[in-house]
């Protein structure tokens, strides 16, 4: 059994057959059987496989591109389950952009932030009031709500105005550490929402608890973005350009910087790394993908209100973060994933499968204990034994490896194309 | 490595699972139509079945239950099949929307009964809309809910900018109040409720002395209701549910404030009596619930619901109970118009909507082109004594 | 505007002893495990609620058994305090055991997780358990203590109005001052409590000087988890109406209070508490006069983390905190 699995692990054409295979035999039964839920976790999960296979980067994104942009599409949309799965992924998809960005100020940057989600409305809200008619109420000019031509458009003012807000988060938030920088935080994202819960008088700039109904959809060359199938497409560019742009500043001088504030503040400051500015970089950073898809869920959703961002919304992402890795771009993938799947569709499902048990009889289970009030506790017990069981996240944080007499015996092409012949596997591991 | 190779049998495994399960599927939905004569019409309910509302939320869920057991032997011998699948949507919209768009997927629910926030109906409703769901709310208020020229969405109870006129109506008029202090909880519910009744007490003359928010979830109001005490109102309106009014009432009467306390639909509940005590008397509530204790119906939906569910009924479960009764007579309709075929989504759409007259437990129930109820009334109730349900001392209709 | 505000300070000024002295204890269990781990133990307002779950269930059957009526009812909640602190003290050294001892040298965020995954399961399991028994989760307690006090302020000064107190907050603040006298007694005073304190300090030195850390580290979660669970009781004969998410609230605020008071200092969460107290019912009942109905009462909590924030950036050790230099 080892002697096998290290040759697969060795072999490069085995894994691409197991992988295609994979791949196929999902799909296809995504394809026929349009209820199974399973089949379109086992075709989403065919990326996880994808990552684990030894090929290289490019080859891997082309492949992932194949699986979301065509394959998952086309074999959902079969059935009437078509538009469900799309709102999933959609969802998925944000979480994960949030995800991403609290991954740059907690993992990277060990800033502890409990307030994140505070950018996630403070996006949803900008294009919230310019899309519904309350922008009326305040603005002395324009006609509201804007067309929703506008949308994207605002997708970079929420972007802008997300990071305006994280650097002004993070300038009194340079003076305290640690514990201190969590409360500060948490009472930040909480005022934030308080604020907009009653900012309905003296002048009426959000509506206050009664929320911004009937939110302009985004439109493009003059079609309307109505259903998830289509704003799946959107989550799923800036979903990349997010990425992209993670993996980028990772690698960089400012991610290294992030790295060396986390690892030790004072070692990093007299090595010359400026303090502030490493440490505004990531707040704004952060904030500025939460703002992002701010706007994409206002857009979705059709209607803002203070109550999508509770306290606990910001601690779900942290432990989405937390879960899959802190710092590690791939885990916080996976771990954004799986808690919005888990949460959304997973436990759903099986609440309305013991719920059709116990009605047709087949179980008797007391009314207190009914499994649809259920979700909470099986939340919290996942919580617990995946904490205990892999407390270092689902996939953990690799830092780049570098290859010593390598480095010595020519520092010139000692780049990481270089590297990437040199040892294949462990480099794709830190992908 | 393990932990990949674990993985990697993981992911094997669960592939031959799903291939086995789409096979059986697939082989058990032939089954399912093939054994009961009929066809399956499943109804879903989506309210708040976890969380600080779930006491409501459930409610809304029992009663919706007991009403579709009770009808389940006519659509059989229709030849249809009824089944209820719950949906918690655990008061927040976005699990709403997910759920909404799972309730799409599956064909065979013709309809919704839900939600209990209206924060969460307006959301969801946009994608009933798409998929031509009927939904009837038993209990948004909201303005919005159905002011948005929506097919699909209709309500039995009374709007905001009905219920709170009437209150400040009964409070000007019948209770002589000059001075009134609101107090409001914050959420979509109350402060509709409450900024409507305001409007129409400031029209009637009255003078508010104040307007504050309060913390859902809290237990300790007496910061605000010291504000109450030193501004000596003539009546205090509370716009909020339950179980923040009934601790609010509590503490009002412990700082001495002795004048009537007024609320909405949400403080209707045998909770507030159990939360208030003694303290509960002199409290006025409009509700959009007739006296369900006095009449035959009533009275027998109570003693039923007990022995069905060991419980003593909220006042939300009659409205579950009665939001029901309203979609089964929709899919009827929709059932006999179609020749007793299996109608289609549409059509029950456009069948709910057309519900005319339809008498339930609680309220008669038709349909404006809005989607609102032309019977609904308020009714007011006189807290006399600590005693659940209150005594009837008035009601409006439109 | 100004008299209206005077007028009401005798009123404000108890009523905020009593949330401030509900925050203050527990405050002291989150800085305690704090000082001793440095971990926010975020279930530790599930356990409060717990607390108070138990105290009025045994208070609903002491109550209902008919010889019970001829004690008096403060020996019956003595006993129910003190029932209830040994089984909420029980249970958070078990939470210690489970869910936080196999993650000690995991980085400081991952306990973090299980203390959130315990908060559900505790919220759901009480739930459950309430609702199995009562078919309702909000719980009213029999009604102890209601008789009302009047103070007469009026005759101190004319300017003040009279205030009420209900007999039930003199006994949640003597309880509550008790607690807090015994328990810093408990740390400064005995040899537990210097352990305690060895422990907080320097985990290794202190296990080098034969102290047995792990049964420090119980006895610490012990007896914060006891003192959260009797305010739990207090909490419920003074407010009378507890449901399972109370908990998170109010762990909220007074993990605020331990921070305001310079976190893992315990005299600092008793003082941040009270001061926590007292601020939001000033905001509560003045913030409409004094911004003229610009900000209403809604806008307490805004102005509670307004002033932590503030106190953080100025005090970042908190007020009583003692500020520590970073060694390199």
């Amino acid at each position: 059994m080892k002697a096998l699995w290290q040759n697969y692990r060795k072999n490069k054409l085995a894994q691409g057959i197991f992988l295609l295979l994979y791949i196929g035999i999902t799909s296809l039964s995504l394809y026929l059987a349009q209820k199974s839920v399973t089949a379109f976790l086992l075709l989403l999960a065919s990326l996880l496989l994808l990552y684990f296979t030894s090929f290289k980067n490019v080859t891997k994104w082309l492949i992932a591109g194949v699986v979301l942009v065509i394959l998952l599409p086309f074999t959902a949309s079969n059935g009437d389950g078509y538009q469900s799965y799309m709102e999933v992924a959609t969802l998925v998809g944000i979480y994960i952009s949030m995800a991403l960005g609290l991954n740059v100020v907690v993992g990277m940057a060990g800033l502890l932030d409990l307030g994140f989600i505070a950018f996630f409305a403070v996006g949803a809200y900008s294009y919230g009031i310019f899309a519904t008619a309350q922008a009326n109420h305040f603005m002395p000019f324009g006609h509201y709500p804007l067309s929703g031509e506008s949308f994207w458009i605002f997708i970079l003012i929420g972007c802008f105005v997300a990071a305006l807000f994280g650097i002004l988060l993070g300038i009194p938030v340079l003076r305290v550490k640690g514990d201190y920088l969590a409360i500060v935080t948490l009472g930040f994202g909480e005022i934030i929402r308080i604020i907009f819960n009653n900012l309905d008088r003296p002048v009426n700039i959000t509506n206050g608890a009664m929320g911004l109904p009937s939110v302009t959809p985004p439109s493009l060359f003059g079609i309307d973005f109505l259903y998830p199938s289509q704003f799946y497409y959107i989550v799923l560019i800036i979903l990349v350009f997010t990425i992209f742009t993670v993996r980028r500043f990772e690698h960089s001088k400012i991610g290294r910087s992030w790295k060396a504030v986390r690892e030790n503040e004072i070692a990093a400051q007299a090595m010359g790394v400026p303090l502030v500015k490493t440490k505004l970089m990531a707040f704004a950073i952060g904030a500025s993908f939460s703002g992002m898809m701010g706007v994409v869920f206002a857009a979705k959703q059709a209607f803002v209100d203070p109550t999508s961002f509770t306290l606990l919304e910001s601690i779900t992402i942290l432990v989405m973060v937390i879960l899959g890795g802190m710092g590690s771009v791939p885990g916080v993938i996976l771990g954004a994933a799986v808690m919005t799947i888990l949460n959304l569709q997973v436990l759903t499902e099986i609440t309305n499968w013991l719920n059709q048990l116990s009605t047709s009889g087949a179980i008797s289970i007391p009314d207190a204990l009914s499994p649809s009030k259920m979700q909470r506790m099986i939340f919290g017990l996942l919580l617990i034994l995946f904490a205990l069981y892999r407390p270092q996240g689902l996939l953990p944080a690799k830092n780049r490896k570098y290859d010593q007499k390598l480095l010595q015996k020519g520092s010139k092409e000692a780049n990481g194309d270089s590297l990437r012949e040199q040892s294949p596997i462990e480099n794709a591991q830190e992908v | 490595m393990k932990w990949k190779k674990s993985l990697a049998i993981l992911l094997s495994g669960g592939l031959a699972a799903s291939i086995f399960l789409a096979g059986c599927g697939s082989s058990k939905s032939d089954g399912n139509e093939g054994k009961s004569g009929g066809k399956v019409i499943k109804i879903a309910t989506q309210t708040p079945l976890s969380g600080g509302s779930a006491t409501i939320g459930e409610a809304i869920k029992l009663g919706a239950q007991m009403k579709l057991d009770e009808e389940k032997q006519k659509f059989k011998d229709l030849g249809f099949d009824l089944q209820l699948v719950p949906y918690d949507d655990q008061s927040d919209p976005k699990k709403g929307v997910a759920n909404a768009q799972l309730i799409g997927a599956d064909k065979a629910i013709l309809a919704v009964v839900g939600h209990f926030n209206s924060g969460v109906a307006i959301p969801s409703s946009e994608v009933y809309e798409k998929y031509a769901i009927p939904m009837v709310s038993p209990a948004n208020s909201a303005v919005e809910v159905t002011t948005r020229g929506l097919k699909t969405v209709n309500r039995i109870v009374a709007r905001d900018d009905f219920q709170g006129p009437a209150g400040a109506e009964f409070a000007v008029n019948t209770l002589k109040a000059k001075k009134i202090f609101i107090i409001q909880d914050k959420t979509a519910y109350g402060t509709g409720l409450a900024e409507a009744f305001k409007k129409a007490a400031e029209s009637k003359g009255a003078e508010i002395l104040g307007f504050e928010g309060i913390t859902v979830g809290e237990k300790d109001f007496n910061g605000v209701l010291n504000q109450v005490a030193s501004k000596k109102p003539d009546l205090v309106y509370f716009g909020g549910i339950y179980a923040e009014g009934g601790l609010i009432i509590k503490q009002a009467r412990e700082k001495g404030i002795k004048v009537p306390i007024l609320g909405g639909d949400g403080m209707d509940a045998s909770t507030l009596v159990e939360i208030a005590g003694e303290a509960v008397k002199d409290t006025y509530i409009t509700s959009l619930a007739g006296d369900s204790s006095k009449s035959e119906e009533g009275k027998k939906f109570i003693e039923s619901y007990k022995a069905k569910f060991n419980k003593n009924t909220e006042s939300y479960s009659v409205y579950g109970y009665d939001t029901m009764g309203v979609v089964l007579k929709g899919i009827e309709d929709a059932i006999k118009a179609n020749n007793n075929k299996m109608p289609t989504r549409a059509q029950v759409r456009d069948a709910v909507r057309g519900v005319k007259d339809y008498q339930g437990v609680l309220t008669k129930v038709s349909f404006d082109e809005n989607g609102d109820n032309n019977y609904a009334k308020v009714f007011i109730y006189s807290f006399k004594e600590a005693k659940y349900p209150a005594e009837l001392v008035g009601e409006v209709s439109k | 505007m100004l008299t209206e505000m005077i007028q009401n300070i005798p009123q404000v000024l108890i009523d905020g002893l009593t949330l401030g002295a509900v925050y203050a204890v527990i405050a002291i269990g989150y800085t305690m495990v704090y000082g001793i781990l440095e971990l926010i133990n975020f279930a530790h307002g599930e356990i409060f609620m717990t607390g108070a779950f138990i105290g009025t269930a045994m208070l609903i059957v002491l109550t209902g058994i008919g010889w019970v009526s001829s004690v008096p009812t403060i020996i019956m909640l003595i006993v129910v305090l003190l029932f209830t602190a040994i089984l909420t003290g029980l249970l958070g050294m078990g939470i210690e055991r489970v869910a936080y001892r196999p993650l000690r040298n995991m980085p400081r965020l991952i306990p973090l997780i299980t203390a959130i995954g315990v908060s559900f399961l505790l919220q759901d399991i009480v739930r459950f358990i309430a609702e199995l028994k009562k078919g309702n989760y909000i719980v009213t307690g029999p009604s102890l203590f209601n008789s009302q006090l009047s103070i007469k302020a009026s005759s101190i000064s004319s300017i003040f109005t009279d205030a009420t107190i209900k007999q039930s907050f003199v006994i949640v603040l003597i309880a509550a001052v008790l607690m807090m006298i015994g328990l810093d007694f408990f740390v400064n005073r005995t040899k537990w409590g210097m352990a305690m304190r060895a422990v907080a300090q320097d985990r290794d030195t202190a296990a080098l000087m034969t102290i047995n850390v792990n049964k420090v580290i119980s006895i610490t979660f012990f007896v914060g988890s006891a003192l959260g669970g009797a305010t739990g009781v207090l909490f419920a004969v003074q407010y009378g109406t507890i449901d399972p998410y109370i908990g998170f609230i109010l762990g909220l605020k007074a993990f605020t209070a331990a921070v305001l008071g310079g976190i893992g200092n315990i005299r600092g969460a008793m003082f941040g508490g009270l001061l926590l107290g007292l601020l939001e019912m000033f905001a509560s009942a003045n913030l409409t006069l004094l911004s003229h109905g610009v900000f209403g009462a809604e806008y307490k909590d805004v102005f509670a983390f307004i002033i932590l924030i503030l106190v953080l950036l100025f005090k970042p050790e908190g007020l009583f905190g003692k500020p520590v230099t970073e060694k390199v």
